[in-house]
């Protein structure tokens, strides 16, 4: 496993107010992303373990993108990776941010 | 040792016990002049539909009798019988139906002991063995989930690299030692040692809990399982009382 | 109490993951999660064969309610390793059976396994017999245990071994319930004895349909989250005894079943015996037709 670790300056913090959110699952060519809301408005950090070495840089094209254009101020994020393409990541991103959005039940 | 010679030394009394193919049955005097029914599977064979059912079916008459005697469960197997006929029929019932007679013999009142005394892998050692009350084992016995030849093949990983691996966790890799310090056996015997002591001394044992995750955490072959089932009892019990009572 | 209401939005059990499942299954907003993925309690076995983890190890178990009463859940997620079972995965559904035992409560198990993670195979392996302890203690204590197949990996392995200490069982067409799989049976005895690549006998002889026609299961459903919370509610009323008289119905039961099909040669041959007046076309019967058609079915009712 390779792990990368980015601590971010988010522009806008995640709406809602659930505590959590997880979305995805590790298998090849997916991954999981764990949300947790437990940190300053403005800061955002992805921790992330992947089977697939070498890619650091464009992880960090991707978690950059994505706190830069959507609302990630806040969240502690997790990822356990199988191998996924750059799209699938930052879909999986956003459909975490969507999720810890939804109104609590 | 042979099956002959397991049982000379287990019933020093006095034994009557057939083989049937691959099917051992009878009864057996203890050293205490009480009586032990004896059943199991013999010569490596693999336990199919027609085997569980003979097997079970003998559990079940054992239970029926109302003596509450000991049930000894020889094991030397394979592992369950890989073939079209057998899944056709449906397998997993058969083993289930054998595993719960020896689970609901237990429940009854009989003490069930198994003696791994050869190989047994998978479906077969999870139907026969491990469905017993307290599973002590000879040495020389083999269990297993897997040989590593077929883990290497669903692995993707050489034999070598596997072997290498298995060194360093008793987690994964077939052997008695492995399946003692993962918690699975109670105990090996001492096969220089006359076995009917050794017999009498497990069936001394105070029934009760299953106490195999317990005794994986403490010879350290499997660290988190008897912690992460307890620690979700406690979670379910207090969950329940807040929603009793919020 | 508050109102009972579930997700009605149609969503393929198959295709689900193992939250989507739990969400569909149990009223809406019920459910609450014990040792959740924020508390990244993973296989501490992956690492050895540099694999990635997954936060809740593959498995889900929590309490919810069920049309209105109280019910422990574990639900397995398919994708993840297979849904093979390891040591955490086990110990969570272990101590799932226990807790229902201690607080009397019924549970749902929802499939999806190959069986026992090759990786920590004698963690697995042991996980599988402390379970099926387990569901035996709950179930002499009177609880249900309902055991529910129709996820993308099938109910295998150790996993199908499970199943057959459950006292009831719900499956869908796309339900495998089977020991050894089709792999496993080609590798080891030949492409003769079984061909892994022939889907249509794969289904035909482990499927849902077939299952359910020789009583190895108790309801059919369509590849429906609702169908199966439907069914699931219906196992939960008819209460379910574990006792020697169950045990030697079943034994009566798996006889009769070895005498009448022993011989067989295909799933059709004992779809024929059954009395289906065209055993060659079950396989593509809807549900509806295929349940008209299962009339004369084997069944399991208190012999399981």
């Amino acid at each position: 496993m390779e792990k990368l670790s980015f601590r971010l300056t988010a522009p806008r913090s995640a709406g809602g107010s659930r505590a959590q959110a997880i979305v995805g699952v590790v298998a090849s060519g997916n991954l999981e992303v764990l949300l947790e809301r437990n940190l300053p408005a403005d800061v955002c950090t992805i921790d992330i373990a992947t089977a697939a070495h070498g890619f650091g840089m464009v992880w960090d094209a991707v978690v950059r993108d994505f706190v830069a254009r959507r609302s990630a101020g806040g969240l502690r994020i997790s990822i356990n990776d199988g191998g996924a393409r750059p799209d699938t990541v930052a879909l999986r991103l956003a459909q975490g941010v969507r999720k810890i959005e939804e109104p609590e039940r | 040792m042979t099956l002959d010679d397991i049982l000379a030394s287990l019933f020093p009394n006095g034994s009557r016990i057939e083989t049937t193919g691959a099917m051992i049955s009878g009864q057996a005097i203890l050293p205490d002049g009480g009586p032990i029914h004896v059943l199991g599977i013999t010569q490596g064979q693999p336990l199919g539909v027609d085997e569980a059912i003979v097997l079970a079916g003998r559990v079940i008459e054992i239970v029926k009798s109302g003596d509450r005697t000991p049930i000894l469960v020889l094991v030397d197997s394979a592992s369950q019988r890989m073939s079209k006929r057998d899944e056709l029929l449906g397998l997993s019932e058969y083993l289930s139906h054998l595993a719960k007679a020896l689970l609901l013999a237990e429940a009854e009142g009989h003490r069930t002991v198994g003696l791994l005394y050869g190989g047994s892998a998978a479906g077969a050692f999870i139907a026969t063995a491990l469905a017993t009350g307290t599973l002590v084992a000879l040495p020389g016995a083999q269990p297993a989930v897997m040989d590593l030849p077929s883990m290497a093949r669903v692995t993707k990983l050489s034999i070598d690299v596997l072997k290498a691996k298995a060194e360093a966790t008793p987690v994964f890799a077939p052997g008695l030692d492995n399946m003692v310090m993962t918690g699975g056996i109670h105990v090996v015997w001492d096969n220089n040692a006359p076995l009917a002591p050794q017999l009498a001394a497990v069936l001394q044992r105070p029934q009760g809990q299953d106490d195999r995750g317990r005794l994986g955490a403490e010879r350290g072959g499997r660290r988190k399982a008897a912690e992460i089932a307890d620690r979700v009892v406690a979670l379910a019990t207090v969950s329940h009382q807040d929603a009793q009572h919020g | 109490m508050t109102e009972v209401a579930a997700n009605n939005i149609s969503l393929s059990w198959y295709e689900a993951s193992a939250r989507q499942r739990i969400d569909a299954l149990v009223d809406s907003g019920s459910f609450a999660e014990f040792i959740g993925p924020e508390l990244r309690e993973m296989s501490p076995h992956l690492a050895i064969f540099d694999l990635p983890e997954q936060f809740d190890d593959g498995i889900v178990v929590g309490r919810g309610r069920l049309d209105g009463s109280p019910v422990l859940v574990a639900t397995q997620e398919g994708r993840f390793m297979g849904g093979a079972f390891g040591e955490i995965h086990g110990a969570k559904l272990t101590g799932l059976l226990r807790a229902a035992l201690a607080l009397k409560q019924d549970i749902l198990i929802l499939f999806d396994t190959g069986g026992v993670r090759l990786q920590e195979a004698n963690a697995g392996e042991l996980a599988i017999a402390e379970i099926m302890r387990a569901i035996i203690e709950a179930r002499c204590a009177g609880l249900n245990v309902v055991g529910l197949i129709g996820g993308r990996a099938g109910c295998y392995g150790g996993g199908s071994l499970i199943a057959g200490t459950c006292s009831r069982l719900i499956i869908s067409e796309q339900g495998r319930l089977s020991v050894s799989g089709p792999e496993v049976i080609e590798t080891n005895k030949g492409i003769e004895e079984f061909d892994s690549r022939d889907r249509a006998l794969v289904w035909r002889t482990m499927g849902g349909k077939h299952r359910y026609l020789i009583g190895g299961a108790d309801a059919f459903v369509d590849d429906e989250a609702l169908a199966f919370r439907g069914a699931a509610i219906d196992a939960l009323r008819d209460g379910r005894r574990c006792d020697m008289a169950v045990l030697e119905a079943e034994q009566a039961r798996l006889e009769r079943r070895l005498q009448r099909f022993g011989e067989a040669e295909d799933a059709v041959d004992i779809w024929r015996t059954l009395g289906i007046a065209d055993p060659s076309d079950v396989p593509a019967l809807p549900t509806g037709a295929f349940l008209r058609a299962a009339n004369d079915r084997e069944n399991a009712d208190d012999a399981r």
